[in-house]
């Protein structure tokens, strides 16, 4: 099933690397008080172009520590990440939009950083907010935006910078249920959109969470990382196909399984 | 837009639609409502109560002086300092002295600004900078700028050169220490965010840490006011000569010099006067704009 998947972005894989994301026996220290500590071991990955996969982890597996070495604002302690398509975008749980500006203006900004002409930014920041359907947006203070109203927003202003590579650090692990239900259709929709339309080139994402239904519901693989050294304890192909819903039968199917994995790696950190 | 959708996905785009509906509906929900206070609601709420608290005070250094509570020498009459008004008012010189003092105030301001800036960024930037001079200029903002005046006065004379000394050691720190409490409070968040963008270095200097730090900065512009009118009140006290032209400090110390206390009291009022009205007119309406359009006005 993963072949079919895969198949998504064939299409124009001639233009493209042969991979999103390689990340090769990266480890990562960080010298505390108590001397040197490991907080992700020996991780290789490989993304493919255009693919979605979750990385799922308990707290202290590095996760996001792992999202910021891929997005290089970290360097590794050792072996290496390539991302060949560029510099990766990144989403934050917190929407990180600057409030002194506008939602337009915020993606604006984006494109501007980018080295998009002038003349072009409006109307790609209208388009990118119409992508996330919040075309009236455009001149709304932060402020006046919904939790999800500013990661719709965000989503977009990552999309503005034009990468190959989304990464994710929980971006909705601070909305409420319902929300969170209806961006997870608004991502895979746009992942979806990203990938299928000719011109538009690959999109992967990698997408870090806690919430195993969350990881099953919108991803082709399913990472789970040990806590303390973050090491990668099991992988899972989602062949479930999209649209899912986070309710169905096979989606909780999975998700108790990896639960049951996941448990299995939390009681390991209580046995000393 | 649903219509030249051709992509083979006929089964999930009732899905899909749904999904624009619901979301539509959540928006509708969760739509924060903002609105400014109505002019009548402010003129009850803000304007109101200090014209009232004023009246109050005014009544009651009436009530004192008709009480006879104290001779005329130590509590003019609320009459004879309108009077002294009047008079100067008349005479023309009220406009005058109040713009010499003003035009002294504001242009040190504005040198002050120029230097406190820069001077901030780099003591906010640059780590040894910080640990060498962070620590004078915070000790700098609790010496009163009086004590400037003896020094200036030496090395400069009775000039307006002096002036503008005295009215630069009392502000430039309080710009320099407002923009570098701005510049540290900016959250880590902005500037990864930043960074992911590709704001680094100058850029992001220019796109997220110097509007990020604006409240902050706005903050000690407003108390880099205060500090410049507070040190040119103390310099044009102290140091008056007639080569310096008539301001608001003079008019003071002539009042003392002729035993003239409506004068004196005259002279304390319009000090006062001036100097809120500066901040009413210029820095607060900035600092409330600038708050409201981030949402850190929070009405209650």
């Amino acid at each position: 099933m993963a072949t079919t998947l895969a198949k998504a972005a064939e299409g124009t894989v001639a233009e493209q690397h042969a991979h999103a994301a390689r990340i090769e026996h990266v480890s990562k220290s960080f010298s505390g008080p108590a001397g040197s500590q490991l907080v992700l071991d020996d991780i290789s990955l490989d993304v493919a172009p255009g693919e979605f996969v979750t990385i799922l982890g308990a707290s202290g597996c590095g996760k996001s520590t792992l999202l910021n070495l891929v997005a290089g604002l970290d360097k590794p302690s050792a072996g290496s990440i390539e991302t060949p398509g560029g510099r990766p975008s990144l989403m934050f749980q917190e929407h990180a939009l600057f409030p002194w500006l506008t939602a337009g203006k915020n993606i604006e900004l984006a494109l501007r950083l980018r080295g998009v002409d002038k003349a072009e930014r409006r109307p790609e920041a209208e388009r990118l907010l119409e992508l996330v359907r919040l075309g009236g947006a455009y001149g709304k203070r932060v402020h006046e935006l919904s939790g999800g109203m500013r990661q719709r927003v965000a989503l977009a202003r990552a999309l503005a910078q034009d990468s190959q590579m989304l990464l994710m650090d929980e971006p909705f692990a601070a909305l409420d249920a319902i929300t969170r239900d209806v961006l997870h259709g608004e991502l895979t929709r746009i992942w979806e959109a990203a990938n299928t339309s000719g011109s538009a080139g690959n999109l992967s994402v990698l997408f870090v969470t806690h919430n195993v239904r969350e990881a099953v519901r919108l991803a082709q693989r399913v990472i789970l990382l040990s806590s303390r050294p973050g090491r990668i304890a099991k992988e899972w192909t989602v062949g479930i196909p999209q649209p899912r819903r986070i309710e169905d039968a096979d989606v909780a199917e999975l998700s108790l399984e990896i639960t049951e994995h996941l448990r299995g790696e939390i009681r390991r950190h209580g046995q000393h | 837009m649903a219509s030249t959708d051709t992509t083979p996905k006929v089964a999930a785009k009732g899905k899909t639609d749904d999904l624009a509906g619901l979301e539509a509906g959540l928006d509708a929900l969760d739509a924060i409502e903002t609105h400014r206070t109505p002019v009548r609601e402010v003129l009850v709420q803000k304007v109101l109560p200090p014209l009232l608290a004023v009246g109050l005070v005014l009544l009651v250094w009436q009530i004192l002086v008709a009480a006879e509570i104290t001779d005329e020498t130590k509590l003019p009459a609320l009459s004879a300092v309108w009077d002294s008004l009047a008079d100067m008012w008349n005479k023309g010189t009220l406009l005058e002295v109040i713009w010499t003092s003003v035009s002294r105030g504001l242009l040190g301001f504005l040198l002050a600004l120029a230097i406190g800036t820069p001077l901030g960024l780099i003591v906010a930037r640059v780590k040894f900078v910080r640990a060498a001079i962070g620590p004078i200029l915070q000790g700098l903002q609790s010496l009163p700028s009086v004590a400037w005046v003896p020094p200036a006065v030496l090395w400069f004379g009775l000039n307006d050169a002096m002036m503008y000394t005295v009215i630069l050691l009392g502000a430039v720190p309080s710009i320099a220490n407002g923009l570098v409490s701005g510049i540290d409070q900016v959250p880590p968040l902005f500037l990864r965010a930043g960074r992911t963008l590709g704001a680094t270095g100058l850029r992001g200097a220019r796109h997220i840490v110097m509007p990020a730090a604006l409240p902050g900065y706005l903050a000690g512009l407003k108390q880099g006011w205060a500090f410049s009118w507070r040190s040119l009140m103390a310099a044009e006290i102290i140091a008056s000569s007639p080569d310096l032209g008539l301001g608001l400090g003079q008019l003071l110390e002539n009042g003392r010099n002729n035993i003239d206390l409506p004068g004196v009291f005259l002279a304390i009022l319009l000090i006062l006067v001036v100097g809120i009205a500066i901040d009413l007119l210029i820095f607060s309406p900035v600092e409330r704009w600038v708050l409201r359009s981030r949402g850190l006005l929070v009405k209650s």
